[in-house]
């Protein structure tokens, strides 16, 4: 194999066996930091070694091998430096290593332990990246245009608060497993999100990387928990969203509105795998929780051929429905857009206007507003709400596109 | 491990008699069971924090001042240290504390 074969393989076995060995070693050593630093070890030696000698039959056990023997190097070393700590610590060597069965809970344990609650969002949502999805600290301070110092040390912190805090390596109890999966789900749509509406000027307005990684782990998070809804549901929004994405952002860098995007750009097996999950969900007959609701609005946008095929009273059921779940502002200034469809944007705009109070500064609000008083012929305040959007808008292609709804005006 | 669990106050916090004996009442509750399980290590009340005095020795001689050592609204009320094999366990523990108490609770690794 030649050399950058190697190099490309050795990327595909990081992506897929780095959770595992993290895991692993976490499991073994009870200590985050030395599972990481071991297994980073233990990548470099396959990027040293396997050109020379070949890929191995099993990748993931090799480097599972290799990181448990730079751990037990590293705790011999440390070890020698301090005598005091060398009975306590040598007990953890003579154990025979772990059988590689449990494997798929540790990882689920790991995602458990990154997404604790007593750690704060980001801090969360830092660490699984690093951890389960196994992205370096640059990588992970660049997508969220932070100091890879500051990244770093968010880290490093998260880590020492685990382990000082006893912070368990555990799934969670029956009863706390709803609440705690709900919180891993946070996580990982707070990265597709980061993702999806990239903020900051000069930036890409869609992540890729961000985006597929989300996939990438909520599939995982799928595979470990089968049964759970709101895993599916989320998974299908994501899929749905994704989906649209080649047609969301025009040429010139434009964000396209969804009545205008081109419907053969979107990507038919990410829909199909979409709606195929919310489809399970509907026949489980299980009352749905946010994301499978917000899975099933995506699951009726994606099913028309066209804007004016869409079944509007449908999206408006789901959200009278989500609405119940999660009565915020948000949601109700996106029911308001269905509203419109089906009442007119004389209503949609009263059901708008009332959200004033707690919306003035988001810029979807304005961009909403601005929409509606275009269709009913009030340019003036409608340029004015334009501008006000414009002004709060951080994504590039979306301030592109609200600028040329604006100059359109008559 | 065991963990020190702060009950924290704050000035605003005027309660007439019956509702601090009906506190009182819940948190006799909840250390009856912290005692139980096996969680309890030790608790007690803090006087309010205008009656502290702080005492400096480190430099030639010691220099007293009248008061808490930090003015804040937010002050530590009491404190219970707990025995939990976890994080988890102790949060738990803390959540009930602090709706037996009626306040806001702190939890930290106690060595």
């Amino acid at each position: 194999m030649s050399t950058p074969d190697v190099r490309e393989a050795i990327t595909h076995v990081h992506r897929a066996e780095w959770a595992w060995v993290i895991a692993a070693l976490t499991r073994r050593f009870r200590d985050l930091d030395l599972a990481e630093e071991a297994a980073a070890e233990a990548f470099a030696t396959a990027v040293e070694r396997w050109p020379a000698e070949g890929i191995p039959a099993n990748p993931g056990a090799w480097l599972t091998t290799t990181a448990t023997r730079k751990a037990l190097d590293r705790i011999r070393r440390e070890n020698k430096r301090d005598q005091k700590q060398r009975e306590a610590r040598m007990l953890h060597d003579n154990g025979p290593p772990e059988p590689l069965g449990a494997i798929d809970d540790d990882r689920l344990r790991l995602i458990f332990t990154c997404c604790h609650p007593a750690l704060e969002m980001r801090t969360r949502v830092a660490l699984t990246l690093r951890m389960v999805g196994g992205l370096t600290v640059p990588e992970i301070a660049r997508a969220f245009l932070v100091e890879e110092g500051a990244m770093g040390q968010r880290i490093t912190r998260a880590k020492a608060k685990i382990k000082a805090a006893r912070i368990p390596y555990r799934v969670p109890s029956a009863e706390d497993l709803p609440a705690r999966v709900s919180g891993v789900l946070a996580v990982l749509f707070l990265v597709f999100n980061e993702g999806y509406l990239v903020s900051g000027p000069g930036t890409d307005p869609i992540r890729r990387d961000l985006t597929a990684e989300a996939i990438r782990l909520t599939r995982l998070v799928r595979v470990l928990l089968p049964q759970s809804g709101e895993v599916a549901g989320l998974l299908a929004l994501m899929l749905l969203t994704e989906a649209r994405s080649a047609a969301r952002v025009s040429a010139s860098g434009e964000l396209v509105a969804l009545g205008e995007q081109d419907r053969g750009a979107w990507d038919g097996t990410l829909i199909a795998e979409g709606h195929r999950l919310v489809r399970e969900r509907l026949a489980t007959g299980v009352a749905p929780g946010r994301y499978q609701i917000l899975a099933a609005i995506n699951a009726v946008h994606t099913s028309a051929r066209d804007i004016r095929d869409t079944d509007w009273s449908q999206v408006l059921a789901l959200y009278d429905q989500l609405v119940r779940l999660d009565p915020s502002p948000i949601v109700a200034l996106n029911r308001a857009v269905a509203v419109a469809e089906l009442d007119g944007p004389q209503a949609a705009l009263a059901a708008v206007d009332r959200l004033e109070d707690s919306l003035a500064g988001y810029h979807a609000y304005h961009a909403t507003r601005a929409d509606l008083l275009r269709r009913l012929g009030r340019s003036e305040q409608s340029r004015a709400a334009y501008d006000r959007a414009i002004e709060l808008a951080g994504n590039t292609a979306e301030t592109a596109y609200l600028t040329r709804r604006r100059d359109q005006l008559a | 491990m065991q963990y020190l669990v702060s009950v924290i106050d704050n000035t605003h916090n005027l309660i007439t008699a019956e509702e601090e004996a009906a506190e009182q009442a819940a948190i006799d509750v909840f250390n009856e069971r912290l005692q139980a399980e096996g969680h309890w290590v030790f608790a007690g009340g803090l006087g309010v924090p205008d009656n502290a005095t702080v005492i400096d020795n480190r430099g030639e001689e010691a220099v007293v001042t009248d008061g808490p050592f930090l003015e804040s609204k937010e002050y530590l009320a009491g404190f219970w240290i707990i025995d939990a094999p976890d994080l988890d366990v102790a949060l738990k523990l803390a959540a009930e504390g602090s709706k037996a108490c009626n306040r806001k609770i702190e939890v930290r690794p106690f060595h």
